[in-house]
């Protein structure tokens, strides 16, 4: 990359609140990566000190049902405006929603009453009808991805590895996929812009790794929502998928990282699936290119127990990734429980290899 | 927006109704950079300058055609047009509002991809009136999703053991990941849904589909997707769509 194109991204800087924050959950990163949102909250409050709201009256944003089109868009901003008078009554005034595309829909619905006034008078008369409340728009909506590229540097000097191979030495190649939704309908939300997005960039290059800049690097996922979500239109989605690990594959990426939580599933299990259906990986062991969540990276190099964070529960195995960089961990308490109890293993794919530490 | 009003306007009047509509097309001028970055373009018999050009029309014939098609059911919704687009039109924002007309006015029944919308409803958008959540642990059947995997699957099997060390409260009532969302939160939900026209979509994917399902002759059920109708549409695929 030139000099020139290496800095462009400074011209897209976007406004962080420091502290008292509102968490809103997502349905995506609850299911798939509970961990990933219980570490964000602990790094946020043990690891910074910060002050932030889980309340439990929240729900989903409509964000899923609204991009696939069952719900209307008067119905998403109405819903949202109910989530804004949680914030309100809480009494902080920065949103942070967990979710990419909850976080596209927050900006999206801002923008809208930004420009159309009239919207948001209709939602407020709808909030109202509907339940009587009243919300404030908030001051600042940041994606905790960017609170942590934030506080970065903080993280860093409290981390107990980094992204470095201790074998050679060298900076772990690391493949930054944002989710669409962060920067592509409004590049000015998203730190970097949608071209140069830095907000993964600048935590992997501060804490030790390097990335790996690839052609297919901001193309999508493949979700697609519906594309996704109706059996018949997967095959949208894995192609899609399938093309940005054909595009990273010659750099040989030491693991993927995602801001958007359904982004790291679907790499993680199209991996999976295009083992299983053509017998191809895209790695040199058959094993796999693991992929975390932001929260995981931050967690592991932490120190936090991966089993802790929810590391067992990938497609793609990450012991490889942790025996690279060092990280201690306890095969044997990979698939124990809340209870203490061992779970036993997952069964075993046919052509993705997989070590289930026992 | 309301189905009553097309006797008196045409179609470009009731897409203009719809506030995304006015933001997302400003006099495309057919340069063809949203067909060059989009995904769904990649992979379907789809075109989003074609969409612009067409709409920008306003032929009400061809509108209508369009409508009923399988071509407005291609888009990923991933936006990335909205970030190239020179004049600042946004493609995806136009199939949003092409699809809601689509649906209010039953078209979407008369292909393959539109009567889709009936198995997305009976998951997606019940999951939302009667849990809170689009999506939750307990919605992803290993079965319905064999995609993802044998860890997924002992991950559901599992899933209070597994989610609850994670720091989640599976299905529990308070707060935390996973929790059970309680039903005053739920009623709130479904009265903005009642005020605001999602209850009103809802019925109308429900009435649709069911004259089709009548058609085919295939079971239906008033919920769930214990029916040969939700498979039928989760499932079919004529392989037709792809370049």
């Amino acid at each position: 990359m030139t000099e020139t194109k290496k800095h462009f991204w400074n011209e897209y800087q976007k406004e962080i609140a420091e502290d008292n924050f509102f968490y809103e959950r997502s349905c995506i990163r609850q299911s798939f990566f509970p961990g990933s949102e219980t570490i964000f909250l602990k790094i946020l409050t043990d690891d910074l000190g910060k002050n932030i709201i889980d309340d439990p009256n929240q729900h989903t944003c409509t964000g899923i049902g609204y991009h696939s089109d069952v719900v209307p868009f008067d119905t998403t901003m109405t819903v949202v405006g109910r989530l804004f008078s949680l914030m309100k009554d809480s009494g902080v005034r920065n949103y942070v929603p967990s979710c990419v595309t909850s976080f596209g829909v927050f900006t999206e619905v801002v923008e809208t009453w930004k420009h159309f006034p009239e919207e948001l008078e209709k939602t407020r008369d709808n909030l109202r009808k509907a339940t009587g409340r009243e919300f404030d728009i908030p001051e600042n909506i940041a994606h905790p991805s960017d609170i942590i590229y934030k506080y970065r540097k903080e993280l860093k000097e409290k981390m107990k590895y980094q992204l470095v191979n201790r074998h050679t030495g060298k900076p772990l190649k690391v493949v930054e996929h944002i989710g669409c939704h962060y920067g592509k309908i409004f590049s000015k939300h998203a730190v970097g812009g949608a071209e140069f997005p830095q907000v993964l960039a600048g935590m992997i290059e501060e804490w030790g790794g390097e990335v790996v800049d690839y052609p297919e690097r901001r193309h999508c996922c493949g979700f697609g929502f519906r594309q996704y979500l109706v059996m018949a239109n997967r095959g949208y989605s894995v192609a899609n998928t399938k093309k940005k690990f054909e595009s990273m594959k010659p750099y040989k990426p030491d693991f993927i990282v995602a801001n958007c939580p359904g982004c790291a599933m679907f790499m993680d299990r199209w991996q999976y699936t295009i083992a299983e259906m053509e017998g191809i990986t895209y790695d040199d062991n058959k094993m796999g290119i693991p992929v975390l969540t932001y929260e995981e990276m931050a967690g592991m190099l932490l120190g936090y127990n991966p089993w802790d964070l929810g590391l067992q529960i990938h497609q793609v195995q990450v012991e490889q990734l942790l025996d690279k960089i060092g990280i201690e961990y306890n095969p044997d308490d990979k698939f124990i429980g809340k209870s203490g109890k061992y779970l036993g293993e997952p069964e075993k794919p046919e052509n993705l290899v997989v070590d289930y530490g026992k | 927006m309301g189905k009553q009003n097309l006797s008196m306007t045409g179609y470009y009047d009731l897409l203009m109704q719809d506030v995304r509509f006015r933001e997302g097309l400003t006099a495309c001028m057919n340069c063809g950079v949203c067909t060059a970055i989009c995904p769904a373009a990649e992979f379907y018999k789809y075109d989003p300058r074609q969409i612009c050009n067409l709409v920008q029309t306003r032929d009400d014939n061809k509108i209508e055609e369009l409508l009923k098609s399988d071509t407005i059911w291609y888009c990923g919704q991933c936006m990335s047009c909205k970030t190239r687009c020179p004049r600042g039109n946004v493609p995806a924002l136009i199939i949003s509002v092409l699809r809601k007309v689509s649906q209010e006015l039953g078209y979407f029944t008369q292909s393959e991809k539109g009567r889709q919308q009936f198995a997305i409803k009976r998951t997606v958008g019940d999951n939302i009136i009667n849990t809170g959540y689009c999506v939750h642990v307990d919605h992803v059947n290993p079965k319905l999703h064999p995609e993802q995997g044998p860890v997924w699957k002992w991950y559901v099997e599992n899933a209070e053991e597994v989610a609850d060390r994670l720091g989640a409260n599976y299905n529990k009532e308070g707060g935390g990941a996973l929790r059970k969302i309680s039903q005053k939160n739920l009623d709130e939900v479904k009265k903005i849904f009642d005020v605001t026209g999602g209850s009103e979509l809802y019925g109308d994917i429900e009435k649709f589909s069911k004259e089709v399902a009548d058609k085919f002759k295939m079971s239906f059920e008033k919920e769930g997707i214990n029916n040969e109708y939700f498979f039928h549409t989760y499932i079919e695929n004529s392989n037709n769509h792809q370049k």
